[in-house]
């Protein structure tokens, strides 16, 4: 099968079973696009790190970056970006009436109270399958020096309101400076 | 050419190039652009929308640009908005992909050492979330097996069962079931109670 097709299905998927907004849906793209051997786990960090520092949804981000490091052209971006947001469009000229309709009804309700509990699995395991060798360092004293620094940001960014950006940029120089 | 197309995508366009982050963050500057600055819609209009855009699966930025396009000029006002959202992050993340590839990582020194000290604090921005989104959805000891199966399935890899989508599915239609037999239980229950 061609890599442009797999390319518009993986992201189709992305773009149609995408709920609970953008770290819900990491673990869809970590799905599509790492377990199928398209990039490394590391890779797949680095795109999360570099969408974080960069204007935008990190589904965009995402499906820009795979798509030209997959097909190594213009086209693969342009591909993966338009297929992601497909979904919306068709939505909207074709079942808008019928969510509308139905916002308040319980087929919307009900299906909402049971993807929000879903939804903060789904984030989990997005961070689980990224706790690995790859991201930590094998050796034991680079485990003990990221888990110092997973340890850390997490405490600002769950305690304080510091901008994400500035733990990605501290860590960045940390990273300089001990390695 | 109609003006107004032209100043949603521009609107849109700022929106997409000067916030980071998507979703939630982007609400509330979309809100700022559209209902306060420009006065194209009214507040109760946008927040009717935004549910409507919340409803859809995919990218809540791109889906409530969709949606206001598509309600100030159809079809055509929607595909410039989505346009105007998309296109900075897309130039933006193009040019980086065409220098920073996976083997610029790895080949450069500095590069690669400030990348080993970004990793694990990314994990900790997901981990973040997962607290953040459990108290918002009122996790209790009842719910909380849900998020711990669902996390532990797709976590160790089981063929067909550890796809987030089947637990999307899932989740969707058990919630969907939940809330029928709960509404008609407490129609009934109102209904006993009348008589």
């Amino acid at each position: 099968m061609s890599i442009y097709i797999k390319l518009i299905w993986s992201y189709l998927k992305i773009g149609l079973f995408g709920f609970g907004g953008g770290y819900a849906m990491l673990s869809l793209i970590q799905r599509e696009v790492v377990d199928s051997g398209w990039i490394s786990s590391t890779m797949f960090t680095d795109i999360v790190a570099i969408s974080q520092m960069t204007p935008g949804p990190i589904g965009i981000n995402s499906a820009t970056y795979i798509g030209y490091v997959v097909t190594g052209s213009v086209w693969g971006s342009l591909l993966a970006t338009f297929t992601v947001v497909m979904p919306p469009f068709i939505l909207v000229l074709y079942a808008s009436h019928f969510i509308r309709k139905h916002k308040e009804s319980a087929i919307i309700k009900g299906v909402f109270m049971g993807l929000r509990p879903v939804v903060v699995g789904l984030i989990a395991s997005a961070a689980l399958l990224l706790m690995n060798n790859d991201n930590f360092g094998s050796t034991h004293i680079d485990c003990i020096k990221s888990i110092a620094i997973c340890v850390a940001s997490f405490c600002i960014v769950y305690f304080t309101k510091i901008h994400p950006i500035f733990v990605i940029i501290a860590a960045g120089i940390i990273g300089a400076l001990i390695y | 050419m109609n003006n107004l197309y032209f100043k949603l995508f521009l609107s849109f366009l700022k929106i997409g190039a000067f916030t980071f982050g998507g979703g939630w963050a982007m609400i509330s500057i979309i809100e700022r652009e559209i209902v306060e600055k420009h006065q194209w819609i009214t507040k109760a209009d946008f927040l009717d929308l935004l549910a409507v855009a919340q409803s859809m699966p995919g990218i809540l930025a791109v889906n409530i640009s969709v949606v206001i396009g598509d309600n100030l000029r159809g079809l055509k006002g929607s595909i410039v908005s989505a346009l105007g959202t998309i296109l900075p992050s897309f130039i933006i993340i193009l040019s980086i992909a065409v220098f920073l590839t996976p083997d610029a990582i790895k080949n450069n020194e500095l590069i690669s050492n400030i990348f080993r000290g970004i990793r694990p604090a990314v994990v900790a921005l997901i981990v973040a979330p997962v607290l953040t989104t459990a108290k918002a959805a009122k996790i209790n000891w009842k719910t909380v097996a849900i998020p711990i199966i669902v996390a532990l399935f797709i976590y160790s890899k089981v063929p067909f069962i550890s796809n987030p989508i089947t637990f999307i599915i899932a989740g969707g239609l058990g919630g969907y079931v939940y809330y029928i037999k709960h509404q008609n239980g407490s129609i009934a229950n109102k209904k006993e109670a009348s008589k």
